[in-house]
């Protein structure tokens, strides 16, 4: 088959600009052929090079004694004890999810759990941080149903438990919805598997499912801002299997289990190009592939279409030679391809043979270590105006505003659509806080958590970036577990502009204080730029997914208040109302500064918290909404009314950080408030947990009423 | 007490129906679908929940068609116990050792919560350990669990107290709120709700245990 001439117009539409055109000349000294192009322009755009973000990312703290493996692997590798691993990642799949919203959302859950499992992990867990445009947005309704239909339609099938995540509407996600996908996987941490290659003349194998032509040019896709020719870029949507990808899970731990694996890797965005150019260049080694020799699911596939498919559930591994019928037994038992695709070779060289052409002689290495990088211009984001002045609001309106809005409402229609419960291990379901699920078989358990206020890091990308950390580590604090690292999935708008690039680097220096601080290092992450509809941005979402874990079930926090009940703030209350969700709800004023976050009284809080988990029934971080939200849910979630004592707008609702509500039998509320004098942290008694009614500040509501409309605000804002 | 626990490659909760009936005290031996036996002495089979074949056709009706299938249906027709739940339920009734089909649940969404259950009859060897009338809770998540069949199906099945469950709060949509039936023998169950994820206070109530403690006394003194 004659492959189309190299133009500029064929250059400019693969993404890659003039002077990365004129880098290619210079390394292979010759004009590319179009596979070879197809195959430049999948390694060099920015979702597989990270080219404008590296500078930054490495400037990440990545390591401590809890570290076995952190980031550049398909997964970071943490140790929970007794010589076990947690391994985990978030990733984005914002522009398929745009898409097409059932397979962009179905393909990034698949996606996420082979990064987990193609390190050895059997998946345990996952979560979706997802953003919306405003429900009354002409494309919304349709977009949060499909997404998460297919979040649930994927990891149900594959037989995950989804225990969390957000959901969060804002009229900046109109044209850019963005969609996180985290997941963990256990495994035994002397028997994780890496993707470097050893071994001159191994065998490359070639796992799992037939290679179509969906999802060709995917990765270019999502480097690239939206316009109205977005209906156009449906067909590089890929389509996913969840039955595939349970078989394919199932078969790769047995081969795993069989000492037959020198390296694996999964096909993720760009498929055969990034997994087979991943295994070369971490090994050191080149690779030769033989393309008749790929299971093909369509006739007359190309040697351009094969390299750039990104067909699901396929997984490329180096094998040990004298293990091949081993091997070929396995996947043959689950039904699944199994093909001697290639070899590795000695020379840095990556080629691709198609029947007796040579459609692609290139130096592997120059593929992914000399890949673009830039050093983006920036400007420093300015400090935000002051907040003007706030009126006091009535504060029972004032919390009907947050509960009837669809991003502070009871979310049931979401959770209940994903299984919550396969595995039988989850001690903590979706709904509030940090979802839990215990370790099989053993006393441990693990919590995980999503967080970012996204207002927050537009302010202020500095303190954002901070509390999106602190959060996430309250959030596990509150179930009793003990933070243990995070992964960072940076969702931001076009770098090519620097009030973009600066809002990235801002959140990134914020990120990196906080987990140095909080001792919770990246181990993992994914950068998502270009998040721009016809030249307008999202706003700034760099989504923290951490995971805590809990030596036994003992140390968890997970109870209800009970009638009678005391409640209090651990943390000092200033009443901080710049960017809170009542001034958005309420006022629909995005102003003033992001709430400052002060690290060190994070860590003593959520030490203090931690030591006297047994004096507290229940505990719930402050953030979005402040006191009067969280109070609310936790007393709702209970069946409880509530009544709080501190007056004025800014002590309900202000979102003062390094904060905990606690709910505490009176009986024990002395040996509380003695623990936490002896500490040196603040607590106050702010009120009462019991009755039918809510009480905030003397205006007083039905409990019943106000669960009406938490509970069915959600469904009504998207149409059920 | 010998249970045999079938994998389909889209099982899902395989592992955890295992894991209950080692709790209520069962000796549990793992089977694959190309399986064409059950082992020696199997008192009871297990078809757990999960996609067995991806479901991407109606659930269940490629399960129902596979080797073990054939062995489970012999086992049955000899009179050994089998226990169907959710996706192991709509393969019992794919291969017809339980009347009436599942469908798509009335809301067309899939549903994840615990849910209060009524047991409608105490006799089988399943629901022994309880009284007609008495309230359990189990996790339900399925997508289509809404039970229907004809009026005359209906009728024989309340007529020979063959209802094992019924809902309280109908999430699905079923039929006379049913959630789990017993075949004319009362050894053949199948129930949507999820007993196996109910066996032990952390996972938020322990009332499956009932079931299986129930199920393993009960096989004993036949």
């Amino acid at each position: 088959m004659t492959e189309p001439e190299i133009t500029p117009e064929l250059i400019a539409a693969h993404g890659l600009k003039p002077d990365e055109y004129q880098r290619i000349l210079e390394i292979i000294g010759r004009a590319p052929t179009f596979t070879e192009l197809g195959i430049f322009s999948a390694m060099w755009n920015e979702h597989c090079s990270y080219k404008s973000s590296k500078k930054w990312l490495r400037t990440l703290p990545t390591t401590g004694p809890q570290v076995i493996c952190g980031p550049g692997e398909n997964a970071g590798v943490v140790d929970i004890g007794d010589g076990q691993a947690v391994i985990f990642k978030m990733e984005s799949h914002n522009h398929p999810s745009y898409i097409e919203p059932y397979q962009g959302a179905a393909t990034g859950v698949g996606g996420i759990l082979r990064d987990v499992f193609t390190m050895g992990a059997r998946p345990i867990a996952a979560m979706n941080a997802l953003s919306f445009g405003v429900p009354d947005h002409p494309k919304t309704a349709h977009i949060v149903k499909g997404v998460v239909e297919g979040i649930g339609g994927y990891g149900n099938a594959f037989g995950v438990p989804t225990v969390g995540g957000e959901v969060r509407f804002h009229r900046a996600y109109n044209g850019n919805c963005l969609v996180n996908a985290f997941a963990a996987g256990l495994a035994d941490a002397d028997r994780i598997f890496y993707s470097a290659a050893s071994g001159v003349g191994m065998p490359v194998v070639y796992l799992g499912a037939k290679t179509g032509r969906d999802g060709v040019g995917g990765a270019t896709m999502a480097s690239a801002e939206f316009d109205d020719t977005i209906e156009e870029k449906r067909p590089t949507v890929q389509v996913g299997d969840p039955f595939t990808e349970k078989r394919l899970l199932e078969a790769c731990l047995e081969l795993m289990a069989s000492d037959s694996v020198i390296s694996i890797q999964d096909m993720g965005a760009a498929g055969l190009t990034c997994s087979a150019v991943e295994m070369g260049d971490k090994g050191d080694l080149g690779i030769r592939l033989q393309l008749d020799a790929v299971p093909q699911r369509e006739a007359n596939m190309t040697a351009y279409e094969m390299m750039l498919s990104e067909s699901q559930e396929r997984m490329l591994m180096v094998l040990k030679p004298e293990k091949e019928a081993v091997a070929r037994a396995i996947f043959e038992k689950w039904d699944l391809d199994f093909a001697i695709v290639g070899e590795t070779i000695p020379e840095d060289r990556f080629l691709i043979l198609h029947g007796n052409e040579v459609k692609a002689d290139l130096p592997l290495k120059a593929l992914s270590g000399t890949a673009p990088e830039y050093d983006r211009p920036w400007i420093e984001t300015p400090a935000a105006a002051p907040l003007g002045a706030v009126p006091e609001v009535d504060p029972i309106e004032g919390l009907k505003a947050l509960i009837g809005s669809p991003s502070y409402a009871h979310k049931a229609w979401v959770w209940e659509q994903y299984d919550s419960q396969v595995m039988a291990d989850t001690v903590r379901a979706p709904g509030l806080g940090a979802g839990v699920v215990r370790v099989h078989g053993t006393p441990k358990a693990l919590a995980f958590t999503s967080d970012v206020t996204p207002r927050y890091v537009k302010a202020n990308p500095f303190e954002g970036g901070k509390q999106a950390v602190a959060e996430a580590y309250r959030n596990l604090t509150a179930v009793g577990a003990k933070p243990l690292a995070t992964t960072d999935n940076m969702n931001f708008g076009n770098p090519e502009k620097p009030e973009i690039m600066g809002q990235f680097v801002g959140a990134i220096k914020g990120i990196g204080a906080a987990v140095a601080a909080l001792d919770m290092p990246i181990v993992s992450g994914n950068v998502s730029l270009y998040n721009e509809t016809d030249g307008v941005g999202i706003l700034p979402t760099p989504t923290i997914g951490a995971v805590g874990l809990l030596t036994s079930l003992d140390e968890l926090i997970a109870g209800q208040p009970e009638e009678g009940d005391l409640a209090l703030v651990i943390g000092t209350t200033a009443g901080h109302l710049g960017q809170s969700a009542l001034l958005a709800e309420m006022f629909g004023r995005e102003e003033g500064d992001a709430p400052p976050v002060d690290l060190e009284a994070e860590k003593r809080h959520g030490e203090f918290l931690r030591a006297n988990r047994k004096l507290v029934r229940a505990a719930a971080d402050l953030s979005d909404g402040g006191l009067a939200l969280a109070a609310f849910e936790m007393a709702e979630a209970a069946g409880l009314g509530l009544t709080l004592t501190p007056s004025g707008t800014a002590a309900l609702f202000g979102e003062d950080q390094a904060r905990y509500l606690v709910a505490c039998a009176p009986d024990r509320a002395e040996a509380l408030q003695a623990a936490a004098e002896a500490a040196g942290v603040p607590l106050q008694e702010v009120g009462r947990f019991g009755g039918a009614t809510v009480t905030l500040a003397g205006a007083s509501a039905p409990l019943a009423d106000l669960s009406r409309l938490y509970r069915r605000a959600f469904a009504e804002a998207i149409g059920g | 007490m010998k249970a045999a626990v079938i994998t389909f490659p889209g099982s899902n909760c395989d592992r955890d129906l295992a894991t209950a009936f080692e709790k209520a005290g069962a000796d549990v031996t793992r089977v694959w679908h190309k399986d064409t036996a059950l082992p020696e002495g199997v008192d009871v089979v297990g078809v757990p929940g999960g996609f067995s074949f991806g479901d991407y056709l109606r659930c269940g009706a490629i399960a129902a068609r596979s080797p073990i299938a054939a062995a489970m249906i012999r086992h049955a027709e000899r009179g050994g116990y089998v226990l169907g739940i959710c996706n192991g339920f709509q393969v019992l009734t794919e291969t017809g050792l339980l009347p009436g089909a599942l469908m798509r649940n009335a809301g067309l969404k899939f549903i994840c919560r615990r849910v209060d259950l009524r047991v409608a009859t105490a006799d089988s060897a399943f629901t022994s350990g309880w009284a007609a009338g008495d309230a359990v809770r189990f996790p339900i998540a399925h997508h289509d669990g809404n039970y229907t069949a004809d009026p005359e199906t209906l009728a024989r099945l309340r007529g020979e107290d063959r209802v094992a469950f019924t809902y309280l709060d109908n999430p699905n949509g079923s039929m006379e709120d049913i959630a789990g039936i017993l075949s004319a023998n009362r050894r053949v169950l199948g129930l949507m709700p999820h007993p196996e994820r109910a066996v032990e206070e952390a996972q938020g109530g322990a009332d499956g245990m009932g079931l299986f403690r129930a199920l393993l006394g009960g096989m004993a003194l036949v």
